[in-house]
């Protein structure tokens, strides 16, 4: 088990340790408990390095999941710190900024505010526009934005495109109707 | 509500401000309307005859593209650079600055955020000036097409002259299409400038559709 995972389930309650190969594991806390956690895991375990913070947008079981990829490179070593954040019907969830501890996690936490409109309360600059200019509508990242229907109506669809499904043209083309044709020689010359 | 809006987008830089001029006197200074032309854009003059011909041929065997690369297709112009494909000897040139340059190949999927800057470069071009889209992404979207943030049809923002279809297309496809606009330019069918020119209400609203955060002039001189 690699440094840091003890003191986490110890002291900190985490859970679904997830080791996918020695030097990587992901793991889950509360998000209470996150922020002190993740300072636990910079000042004492020497994760020192955040290398991205992301989001994944559980529609079905009303999460949004928040995780933090921290990298040790003395022990070339990465955990991914799974926070599980109540999912809103409109965006707007909530959770405590880490740019004290690293300065660089302002921008992640601006495009994550904008992209799935997960709010960072106190984190600098966090309302600023940083990918999308001007930008109106709900957040594009969340699974509830319809993309198709948005563009369809924003960009002036060029009429007559069409798309064939692989599979499906095939069935309707070269399989015969009745699967009793299937001994027919027409279909199946090997027979 | 419009003044919301306008403040909301607004450069610091471009803010009405009270500046002390030479002589002591306090002036306000507005930049969006100080420091830019207001005027509408006008036609330029089609001439007749052999004059028009002398001069189409001028134009079309001196395309001088702008190197601004909006997408994936930019990558395809390199090449033509180099002597395998030399573009050089069918008078074509990159041109680093919209001002020396009268061919817009737009390369690719065009985002929100790089139409805006597509748009700025391409009025300050000087006429008559033509635009190539590169790629089936110019024509319908291609497969951005259901994309929050890329343009579906570029002809509703820019006039287009030429389409070079493909996803990519080869260096090869970009030569013959620019063959193709100079045939269009020789007889006489390279004046899209003058079409953005007289319909810009058409245009200018169907950019503004999509571009909400419009803080720049109405008309980029």
């Amino acid at each position: 088990m690699q440094k840091g995972i003890n003191n986490l389930i110890e002291k900190f309650g985490a859970s679904d340790l997830e080791e996918r190969r020695p030097g990587l594991s992901f793991i889950t806390v509360e998000n209470t408990k996150a922020v002190a956690a993740i300072t636990h895991l910079k000042d004492i375990d020497g994760y020192t390095v955040l290398s991205l913070i992301t989001a994944v947008d559980w529609i079905e079981d009303g999460i949004m999941q928040l995780t933090y990829l921290l990298n040790n490179p003395a022990e070339i070593a990465e955990i991914g710190l799974r926070v599980m954040l109540e999912r809103k019907k409109e965006a707007g969830e909530s959770m405590e900024t880490i740019h004290h501890l690293w300065p660089n996690a302002k921008k992640w936490q601006q495009e994550l505010k904008e992209m799935f409109g997960i709010n960072f309360p106190g984190s600098p600059n966090i309302n600023d526009d940083f990918i999308l200019e001007g930008w109106d509508a709900a957040p594009p990242n969340r699974r509830d934005f319809d993309t198709k229907k948005f563009a369809e109506e924003t960009f002036f669809p060029r009429p007559g495109r069409e798309t064939h499904d692989p599979a499906e043209h095939m069935k309707k083309n070269m399989y015969p109707k009745n699967p009793a044709d299937y001994t027919n020689k027409k279909y199946n010359p090997n027979r | 509500m419009e003044e919301d809006k306008k403040d909301k987008f607004l450069a610091p830089e471009n803010e009405i401000r009270q500046v002390t001029a030479p002589d002591g006197s306090i002036i306000e200074v507005n930049p969006l309307e100080d420091y830019f032309s207001q005027d509408r854009p006008k036609p330029y003059k089609v001439r007749k005859g052999p004059v028009e011909d002398f001069l189409n041929w001028a134009r079309a065997e001196s395309l001088w593209v702008l190197g601004f690369g909006t997408g994936c297709g930019s990558i395809e112009i390199p090449p033509l650079v180099t002597p395998r494909f030399d573009m050089y000897r069918f008078g074509i040139q990159m041109r680093a600055t919209p001002r020396q340059s009268n061919v817009f190949v737009i390369s690719g999927y065009l985002s929100v955020k790089t139409l805006k800057r597509a748009i700025r470069a391409y009025e300050q071009m000087p006429s008559p000036k033509y635009v190539v889209g590169l790629g089936s992404c110019t024509i319908n979207g291609g497969m951005y097409y259901d994309s929050y943030n890329t343009i579906n049809r570029l002809d509703h923002y820019l006039p287009v002259d030429a389409y070079i279809a493909g996803c990519m297309p080869r260096p090869e496809a970009l030569l013959a299409g620019f063959e193709g606009l100079k045939k269009l330019i020789k007889a006489g069918k390279g004046h899209k400038a003058n079409e953005y020119v007289e319909n810009l209400d058409w245009y200018k609203a169907n950019q503004k559709k999509i571009i909400k955060d419009w803080n720049m002039p109405d008309y980029n001189w």
